[in-house]
């Protein structure tokens, strides 16, 4: 059990890494420089967030409009998901431990409209914060009976619902005592490849959020709130599990110029 | 006009994506043993040159008549049709390898090419690009991508035949050769 010191639990040795409070002041420097200017997505370029130092293109974008190929998507159907897939707890023999829930919302476009029949796919770390991925080195847990993979289609009305359990937070790598907030990986499709999005969902309150530079790379605040599900109570089951809802709007065709213009600098 | 609905921010895939998003016949559009099959591989690389071992590539392109499926079925393999969709995962030196068909042009392009997405580990949000399908020696189409990039840049943008049918395209994220990536405007 870790201290409030922050002790190293079986560490290993290894290159010193850098402290939680370089990592917020790199992360405090970069959003002063961004305040005020609207931003839906991170910059690629986020230097706290240390794997992307090598990982991000240095020349601009080249912008253009999207031909055919680019405004269609590729179509899913009952033939490419199973209903059954979309809950997460009854995938083995027994029932995973961790707080059972539901997440449930709408995928709409800019212009608030449904994306209808499309696919959404989920992976999770499971109730201890261990993903069953063979590289989470992460002492903690496996859960025998949980996966942590779902997908559904979305309905005519854009819906999609998923039950499952609460993921745990985990520790990570970037800095000394990294942590990052529970969260749920979400990978969408709309009705064009250039509203493709994989983003994440994180809880409400996560003491974490402040300290998570993936979180922090999102450097509009307003943005930021968009990426936490609410709690709702009326999706909260009876003697059964907790609900939360999670709204996801793709880019859109309403959305201007001028806004995506600040999206990659 | 602007619309009041916010976009969903994009995040990272992450590192553990693996046992999520690869399915069954993923990099494999078409049998590989198909007499049409062509093989579309490379490798991603970093600011340092070096593999990156944790990126999944998705394909998105036309048959080979130009037409781009519309039906369902992109991810269900064992029906044996070809939708024009791919996914494929990185193996531990960056490669990857997929199995299609050279895609048809679809206007106002004259030559077939397919859209890349990736996403990694690191990657806050994925990049677009495409691969142009070009015979070893051809000299580049007039296409209104290629027309308007960097003459200097515009090869990465294709992926050129480095054998019988088989055609090689490197993705570099950063740095010397860093591939030409794309975003696009709304409404043209």
């Amino acid at each position: 059990m870790s201290t409030s010191t922050g002790q190293d639990h079986g560490a290993v040795a290894g290159p010193a890494l850098e402290s939680q409070a370089t990592i917020d002041a790199e992360v405090a420097s970069i959003h002063e420089r961004y305040a005020g200017r609207r931003a839906n997505h991170p910059p690629r370029d986020f230097a706290p967030y240390r794997s992307s130092a090598l990982r991000h293109p240095t020349h601009e974008l080249v912008t253009l409009f999207p031909e055919e190929i680019e405004r269609t998507s590729p179509a899913f159907g009952h033939v490419d998901v199973d209903p059954y897939e979309s809950d997460l707890t009854i995938q083995h023999t027994g029932e995973p431990l961790g707080e059972r829930m539901t997440v449930t919302g709408r995928v709409l476009d800019g212009d608030g409209r449904p994306v209808r029949n499309q696919l959404i796919e989920i992976w999770q770390a499971n109730a201890g914060g261990r993903y069953i991925h063979k590289r989470d080195q992460h002492p903690a847990p496996l859960d025998p009976n949980f996966t942590g993979v779902g997908r559904a289609l979305t309905g005519d009305d854009g819906s999609y619902r998923f039950t499952t359990v609460k993921p745990g937070p985990y520790p990570w790598k970037n800095h000394r005592n990294a942590w990052r907030p529970a969260h749920i990986h979400f990978s969408l499709f709309g009705q064009a490849f250039t509203q493709r999005l994989v983003t994440q969902m994180y809880f409400p309150g996560d003491p974490l959020f402040a300290l998570d530079p993936i979180y922090q790379s999102i450097t509009d605040p307003r943005a930021r709130e968009r990426l936490v599900a609410a709690y709702d109570h009326d999706e909260t089951v009876p003697e059964f599990s907790m609900g939360y809802r999670w709204d996801i709007v793709l880019t859109g065709s309403t959305a201007t110029w001028m806004e995506d213009e600040h999206d990659d600098e | 006009m602007t619309s009041d609905l916010g976009q969903t921010p994009s995040q990272t895939v992450g590192p553990f994506f693996g046992y999520a998003l690869p399915f069954a016949g993923g990099p494999q559009l078409v049998a590989p043993s198909r007499a049409d099959a062509v093989v579309l591989h490379g490798v991603v690389l970093d600011g340092d040159g070096l593999p990156v071992p944790d990126a999944l590539l998705e394909l998105w392109q036309a048959d080979a008549d130009g037409a781009l499926v519309q039906r369902a079925g992109s991810r269900a393999r064992e029906l044996g049709r070809f939708t024009g969709f791919g996914r494929s995962a990185v193996d531990v030196d960056g490669h990857y390898e997929f199995a299609t068909v050279l895609p048809g042009a679809v206007a106002p392009s004259t030559t077939g090419w397919a859209l890349i997405t990736v996403f990694a580990r690191g990657l806050l949000h994925h990049l677009f690009t495409r691969a142009y399908f070009l015979d070893a020696d051809a000299a580049l189409p007039a296409d209104p991508l290629l027309d308007r990039v960097d003459p200097a840049r515009r090869e990465t943008l294709i992926a050129r035949a480095d054998g019988p049918g088989s055609y090689r395209f490197d993705i570099r994220l950063q740095g010397e050769g860093e591939t030409v990536f794309l975003e696009y405007a709304d409404r043209a």
